[in-house]
């Protein structure tokens, strides 16, 4: 019986001719990834252990995203603890103020993350990487540890689900609808424990960012990993980041699966999910008629803060200003970003439409700063969790979409259509 | 190894956000953090749990963010066991690797009331609800699980096994 993509990369890394669905394997990482949220939890777990070595200083990356530039005292001593444990070790890719960027926009951009590697990240969306073809899933700060000290870390291989992807997208649809959707028909857990394999001719459709912000939000549908075939766009990509040599790995032919869908991409509209589940989804004409007044749009974070989430925002803004009652708060996903939207002048078009432009931060994705909602508010987000008390007060409201309708919403007050 | 306790019930999907959110998160000390678990869906609970009790949910319970401090804080409450439908699969791993014990189990999670009476034998992987006399066949941990929940946790168990 043949192997599904992800199969061959954990077979590989575990140093198995062949693995199967259910075995439980060790396995050699190429990159272990944390946060300035769950480093320092990983370093006191660290401080348990015998031995203080880390296993490569060059194969941890430390990224200060969350609550940086610190929001408090207690932010600020997280990173200080991230801060000295990364100078202690010597670590190659610790990413601070200045040179951080949000972690899953960051690390691609860096040739951090390239097709074929197997990451663990103390951060539940390190299923971003999937989009270059690596296997990559979320862990806690204990597996982190381990993963820092030994190099390694168990994995039970999932079984998969393979979306067979056909068509050609229309205008003002993404990525984002397409995992909204995908995340709508599935439900939250309806990949638990398993890979969501992405394939089809429709591949070719989705730009780099557009599968990043699929993969990204593989998790939001209980997934273990998202991944996607490596094709000339993403050779480009990680030709064009970095020069670590990648790895392809494709699935055989007679690879098996749990499930299997098709999904046309003609018929895909704008997407919006409704609180407080991101599988709670309605197309854009349904959220229109439900005449949605928002009090803030979010644009930004590991799920939509890349250039093309940026430039397609700006489209709908540019020449436009954004509602009286709306505060819209725009965040480039790395300081690489931020410079090339402004060189491009977005940065221009979102602040003479009255928005803000912030430094790189993870921010009100999580209710950390930069945008908290008070009771009774709704934001139109493109960010990647609606549950309650996500952004602020546990009375307040996230609604997810893809830039273009959060843009579109920014200026008319209410959820709208990008496509007018 | 056993757990005894009195029940509290939630439903699908409880996730992270709402075991611990995330405003919380810069804060190091488990006493304070845990004095704010669950807080946004349930205030009375920190008020009302009391060590040994349970935790009965649904389908997909801990989905959302890997942080570890979801686990941490349902264990530093006093909880002594979870009981759900299923689990989100990072908080699975995370409970296992703090030594929180969980147990998966339909039946229990739909038939367990708030505020019942449970006893749970991780041996053999049996819940009994004294209340209502009902029993439940939840799946047992192999050895290897137990080992590392009794020890309190991943590290622990590693740093006992080498020594």
């Amino acid at each position: 019986m043949g192997m599904t993509m992800s199969q061959k990369i954990l077979a590989d890394h575990a140093g198995l001719p062949e693995v199967k669905a259910g075995q439980l394997i060790e396995a050699s990482l190429d990159l272990v990834l944390g946060n300035d949220i769950t480093t320092p939890v990983a370093i006191s777990v660290m401080d348990g252990f015998k031995s203080d070595k880390v296993f490569d200083k060059d194969k941890i990356a430390l990224v200060m995203d969350h609550f940086i530039p610190n929001k408090d005292i207690k932010s600020a001593e997280n990173c200080k603890c991230c801060r000295d444990f990364a100078a202690k070790h010597e670590l190659t890719n610790y990413f601070d103020v200045g040179k951080m960027g949000i972690e899953h926009a960051l690390l691609p951009e860096e040739g951090l993350t390239v097709a074929g590697d197997l990451i663990i990240g103390a951060d539940s969306h390190t299923c971003t990487y999937g989009a270059l073809g690596a296997f990559s899933t979320g862990v806690g700060s204990t597996d982190m540890a381990a993963g820092m000290a030994t190099g390694k870390a168990w994995f039970k291989v999932p079984e998969a689900i393979k979306f067979n992807i056909v068509g050609k997208k229309q205008p003002y649809v993404s990525g984002k609808d397409l995992i909204l959707h995908i995340i709508g028909m599935i439900g939250v857990d309806g990949a638990l424990y398993r890979s969501m394999e992405f394939t089809g001719e429709g591949i070719s459709e989705l730009n780099i960012d557009d599968r990043l912000t699929i993969a990204n939000m593989a998790i939001e549908a209980g997934g273990k990993n998202g991944i996607f075939p490596v094709d000339d766009i993403a050779i480009e990509y990680m030709k064009a980041h970095g020069e670590r040599p990648y790895k392809v790995y494709e699935a055989d032919s007679d690879a098996e699966y749990a499930e299997e869908y098709t999904i046309d991409l003609s018929e895909l509209k704008p997407t919006v999910s409704y609180p407080h589940l991101p599988s709670n989804t309605k197309t854009i004409d349904e959220a229109v008629k439900d005449n949605i007044k928002v009090d803030q749009a979010v644009i930004g974070s590991c799920t939509n803060g890349r250039i093309s989430d940026l430039r397609a925002a700006a489209e709908i803004i540019r020449g436009h200003s954004i509602a009286k009652d709306v505060r819209c708060i725009v965040i480039p996903g790395t300081q690489k970003i931020y410079l090339k939207a402004l060189e491009e002048g977005l940065i221009k078009d979102f602040i003479e439409a009255g928005a803000i432009v912030s430094t790189p931060t993870c921010g009100p994705c999580l209710g950390g700063y930069m945008g908290i909602l008070a009771a009774g508010e709704r934001c139109i987000s493109t960010t990647n969790r609606n549950f309650v008390g996500r952004m602020g007060h546990v009375n307040s409201e996230v609604y997810l979409a893809s830039p273009a309708v959060a843009a579109a919403s920014a200026i008319k007050g209410y959820i709208a259509d990008p496509r007018g | 190894m056993e757990a005894k306790g009195r029940v509290f019930k939630y439903g699908n999907n409880v996730d992270t956000d709402v075991i611990i959110p995330a405003r919380y998160l810069a804060i190091q000390d488990k006493k304070e953090l845990a004095s704010h678990c669950m807080e946004d869906i349930d205030t009375e609970f920190v008020k009302k749990v009391s060590a040994g009790d349970i935790m009965v949910a649904g389908k997909n319970f801990g989905c959302g963010s890997s942080r570890e401090h979801a686990p941490i804080v349902i264990k530093e409450a006093g909880i002594s066991c979870v009981i759900a439908e299923t689990f989100a699969r990072i908080f699975f791993r995370n409970a296992i690797n703090i030594g929180l014990p969980i147990i998966e189990c339909k039946e229990a999670s739909e038939g367990i009331k708030a505020g019942d009476e449970v006893e749970i034998d991780f041996d053999s992987g049996e819940i009994k609800d004294l209340t209502t006399g009902a029993s439940y066949q939840g799946t047992p941990f192999p050895a290897f699980m137990q080992g590392i929940i009794s020890a309190g946790g991943l590290v622990d168990y590693i740093n006992r096994s080498s020594s």
